[in-house]
């Protein structure tokens, strides 16, 4: 008799929900090189990040774990035994700090993400949808956000919000979506004109019922794989306006204010700079491979990579 | 081509209203009230309602707009709280430094992204191909401010094979001011030595702009030219005995053109951006340098007049490569 019928029937659901969730995930993994290496990244900077944020509500106080921890009498430490990455200049430990930043950029990111993706989604859907006029001008508002250079509209709405995390959520959100609005409504676009949907509105189903249970579903998809790619992407942006100023204040340990922190130590004091930089560039691999990965995984036609990496 | 011509002229001038309509929507989403701003901390309530006054800020916002508007159209964008200056002549003193690091990037990064994208294209799925597929995903993924970083430890501090920073070395005496150009300005001075100087000094900068907007060129190439390589004309041009590099070069390549020209516009985008980053890092007199000091010194107006200033010269090239469309792709009419 198998495991699984021996199983009471909720665990049996269970296991068979987990089932979905975990086989399209592991026949993903072993898809290509690629994959493979783009999902252990991920994976370990996910857990990195979520024991920070452990950390940090429990409160530990494990001084190897304490970003904020300092120490006058052990400043400026290169790389050691006792600190990995050294110690910055009031002496606070440079791998606490790298570690704790990994929650702040993958918290920021992910906030940003899911309100460009939902703004984005709803410009693109109600535009393809509707057409005419109503297309005509949220596409205009569209190309408006389009019209600056990312960053340098990224930094203005920042400064108008008066920095800090908050505004660079808002900023990056603002310089995210439109590309989420014209992805969709291409798609939507196309989709429209199919027969299924022509068929299903000939059933008499609604427009809401359309949207939601017919065009929705075809393009969540597709919405997963640019969010995925943009992590890193919003990333990088997010500790560059921190470099600047304009995002995290200190003492929170983010990896470009850290780096900014850092410009008056070099090149003495290499270890201020070289660490949190490389982890920002590490995240960004990992979540660049992964969706690469998953672009290919589920559009084979666009031929992207065979051969991984 | 005129129908499709005015329509983009059109398009581009809404557009641009649409710009100035956003930079005085930020402006006035500023913190705290810019009349005891300027009136200063310790002025009575009568000193800032004059100012007020004297600002319009107790106006209506539509007839505010239409001043900042007739402002913004006479150059005027107010004085820098840095300089001390008015904002038009700091952004006519500090641009062409900027200019000659971008255009010089912008060059470098185009020419190695079609040629690496193209070698991807045509090897693709051999060693080779990965190899630029993964310079491709390093130069998207490391922050430029890093790189910048890192490459000055390796190449100053450790080596010592170039400069620290600036145009050129310390005590210098620059160059008449002609282009702005340094290097083109010591040539038309008949100074040798302050040319090697000059790019010198370049080498590392250039060399980190450029990087980003190599890696996206690179993959607009390998993935346009590999969508044409698949079609049928191409297997006839090498059925017919073409060589190879022809039918690359001139077949392939002219097919895929208009990605790669809309990519140069957008990148234009990306190394202003880098730019910021750069030239802060780099020590380089420039408005990107500008900017980062605007920012952390809360100039507000400056920040606003360079993001104005900045995007209006954005979509103004962008709505040049739009009309070369037309040029490259006689097609595009039809549309």
């Amino acid at each position: 008799m198998s495991a699984e019928t021996s199983l009471p029937p909720s665990r049996a659901r269970l296991s068979i929900t987990l089932g979905r969730i975990v086989r399209p995930v592991a026949r993903f993994a072993g898809s290509s090189g690629q994959a493979v290496l783009a999902v252990a990244i991920v994976t370990l900077v996910v857990v990195i990040s979520l024991l920070a944020f452990g950390a940090c509500v429990m409160d530990t106080h494990i001084t190897a774990l304490d970003p904020l921890k300092m120490n006058i009498r052990a400043r400026l430490e290169p790389p050691s035994a006792e600190h990995w990455m050294g110690t910055d200049k009031i002496g606070r430990d440079m791998l606490a700090r790298v570690v704790a930043g990994s929650w702040i950029s993958l918290s920021v990111s992910f906030a940003v993400l899911a309100v460009a993706a939902v703004i984005g989604t709803s410009f693109g859907l109600i535009a393809g949808y509707a057409g005419g006029l109503a297309d005509e001008i949220l596409m205009r508002v569209t190309d408006l956000f389009l019209a600056f250079p990312a960053l340098i509209l990224a930094a203005a709405i920042a400064a108008s919000f008066g920095g800090g995390m908050v505004s660079t959520t808002i900023a990056l959100a603002a310089v995210f979506w439109p590309w989420y609005a014209r992805l969709i409504r291409s798609r939507i676009l196309s989709l429209k004109e199919q027969e299924f949907i022509a068929a299903t509105r000939c059933m008499g189903a609604s427009h809401l019922r359309l949207i939601f249970s017919d065009l929705l579903p075809m393009v969540w998809p597709l919405v997963i794989v640019q969010a995925t790619t943009d992590v890193g992407f919003v990333i990088l942006a997010a500790s560059g306006l921190s470099f600047l100023g304009l995002g995290a204040q200190p003492p929170t340990p983010e990896w470009g204010a850290m780096i900014f922190d850092s410009l008056t130590h070099q090149p003495a004091s290499w270890w201020l700079a070289v660490f949190p930089g490389g982890a920002i560039a590490f995240v960004a691999i990992g979540f660049n491979l992964l969706g690469d990965s998953l672009r290919d995984h589920l559009d084979p036609s666009l031929g992207a990579s065979e051969a991984g990496i | 081509m005129l129908r499709f011509v005015l329509r983009r002229t059109a398009a581009t001038l809404v557009l641009l209203a649409g710009v100035v309509l956003m930079t005085f929507a930020l402006a006035r989403l500023l913190p705290g009230d810019p009349a005891r701003l300027i009136a200063g901390a310790r002025a009575d309530a009568e000193a800032v309602a004059a100012v007020r006054e004297r600002l319009g800020l107790d106006d209506p916002v539509i007839t505010q707009f239409t001043a900042y508007a007739g402002n913004v159209l006479q150059g005027d964008f107010g004085r820098s709280v840095v300089t001390r200056r008015p904002i038009s002549e700091d952004i006519l003193t500090f641009f062409p430094a900027t200019l000659e690091l971008v255009l010089v990037a912008g060059l470098i990064s185009l020419l190695l992204g079609v040629i690496l994208g193209t070698l991807a294209a045509v090897k693709s799925g051999r060693p080779a191909d990965a190899g630029v597929r993964s310079v491709a995903v390093l130069g998207l993924s490391v922050p430029d401010f890093w790189i910048a970083l890192v490459f000055q430890l390796i190449f100053f501090a450790t080596l010592g094979l170039v400069p620290f920073g600036g145009r050129l070395g310390t005590g210098i005496a620059a160059p008449d001011f002609v282009t702005g150009f340094m290097t083109v300005d010591s040539l038309i001075a008949g100074r040798f030595d302050l040319f090697t100087d000059a790019l010198h000094h370049m080498i590392l900068p250039v060399a980190v702009l450029a990087i980003p907007s190599m890696a996206i060129t690179i993959r607009v190439v390998r993935t346009s030219l590999l969508e044409v390589l698949s079609q049928d004309f191409i297997r006839t041009a090498r059925s017919k005995g073409i060589s190879p590099a022809r039918v690359y070069f001139k077949h392939a390549l002219g097919n895929a053109l208009l990605p790669i020209v809309t990519i140069f516009g957008l990148n234009t985008g990306l190394l202003i951006s880098g730019a910021v980053f750069i030239e802060l890092i780099f020590n380089w007199p420039g408005l990107g340098r500008y900017t980062a000091n605007a920012i952390s010194a809360s100039d507000y107006n400056a920040i606003m007049a360079i993001t104005l200033v900045v995007s209006v010269a954005y979509t103004l090239i962008n709505f040049l490569v739009d009309l070369s469309y037309s040029f490259l792709d006689p097609r595009v009419d039809l549309t």
